[in-house]
């Protein structure tokens, strides 16, 4: 089916797809003037790849690292996916800032064999992609997570009595159940402010998209993650989206909560959901 | 990025941007053989990379396959 001169060829990584008109020439470069184009996940140039009205920001890349079975074995390994990450985010932030009315990104490892290959997926999912980018024109994904504040409470706790007696015992099991209940108060209560925050930012946004809670772990924060949160907000939005932030940031002490922002970010979040599930068949 | 310091904007986290890249962005199969390069492969091996950390705690991911 392939050959070793597709192999020799490399393959085309996808990065982002833009209006044909947004993005001048057969590279992308930092700015119209700059002779050097931005470079993608393997260091190559990134090329404009054009069909109909569209264009495809793409990067050759050895399928060395690229094919099925080295890229299976490469997102096993994290610092690789680290570094392709930055970069394939370097890339689309590049895009992004080159193109006038924005970018749909791609998500990370979408690859064709060829061009043609390429082509036809833009003449196939025209319709889609023109529509979603209408949809993303002159937006932003703002980012915020609640945490929890890490408490005194889990220091204090009561330790089993030494004793052997009953009087003891049920002393223990009672002041257990009277701090279960506590927990589970506060737990509730945080449940409450998160939702309230959750509210109050979606009302100042076009869209919201909930992530999974981040592990603690990973996330290097010394609080729980009760809300990972992204939310569409219109550039014009954009001052009083981040004044509801703050105001959420100043309230959530009082809520034993803290809340953290990232962002601005091309739209990801909302890019998924707008061209619908993948599928690669009706393109021939 | 953002311009206004006033706002606890985070350093920018890896597991903030797979949350992304991974689960977020346009999904359009590429090519056959890469087919499998979408969620699920990703799904698989985070996995496994979360699970060295915690195996106690499920994936982030595991709640949107989009």
């Amino acid at each position: 089916m392939n050959g070793n001169a597709d192999a020799a060829a490399g393959l085309l990584y996808l990065y982002a797809v833009a209006r044909d008109t947004d993005l001048p020439g057969r590279h992308l470069t930092p700015s119209p003037h700059h002779p050097r184009p931005v470079t993608g996940v393997a260091g190559e140039p990134v090329e404009l790849v054009r069909h109909l009205d569209l264009v495809g920001v793409a990067g050759r890349v050895p399928a060395a690292d690229f094919d099925e079975e080295p890229l299976h074995r490469h997102l096993e390994d994290l610092d690789w996916l680290a570094t392709v990450a930055h970069r394939h985010q370097a890339v689309i932030e590049a895009a992004s800032s080159a193109a006038a009315t924005g970018v749909l990104p791609l998500r990370l490892a979408t690859v064709y064999r060829d061009e043609e290959s390429l082509r036809r997926m833009l003449r196939a999912r025209h319709e889609a992609l023109t529509a979603a980018l209408g949809r993303l024109d002159g937006t932003v994904e703002w980012g915020v997570k609640v945490y929890t504040l890490p408490g005194p409470e889990k220091e204090e706790r009561t330790t089993p009595a030494p004793s052997a007696s009953g009087g003891v015992g049920r002393a223990y099991l009672r002041r257990r159940g009277a701090e279960r209940r506590a927990d589970e108060h506060r737990a509730r209560q945080a449940d409450d402010a998160v939702r309230q925050i959750h509210t109050a930012l979606a009302a100042s946004a076009e869209d919201t998209h909930l992530h999974a809670p981040q592990n603690s772990r990973l996330s290097t924060h010394p609080g729980h993650n009760l809300l990972n949160a992204s939310y569409l907000v219109r550039r014009d939005d954009d001052s009083a989206f981040t004044a509801e932030v703050r105001a959420q940031v100043e309230r959530a002490p009082a809520w034993g909560l803290m809340v953290e922002l990232t962002g601005p970010w091309v739209p990801y979040s909302f890019a998924a959901t707008t061209t619908g599930p993948a599928d690669g068949t009706d393109d021939r | 990025m953002t311009a206004d310091p006033a706002l606890p904007t985070e350093r920018l986290t890896l597991v903030d941007l797979l949350d992304r890249l991974l689960a977020g962005g346009v999904v359009i199969a590429g090519d056959l053989t890469l087919r499998i390069a979408d969620v699920d492969l990703v799904r698989v091996n985070l996995h496994a990379l979360i699970g060295s950390v915690d195996a106690r705690l499920p994936s982030p991911w595991e709640e949107h396959g989009t």
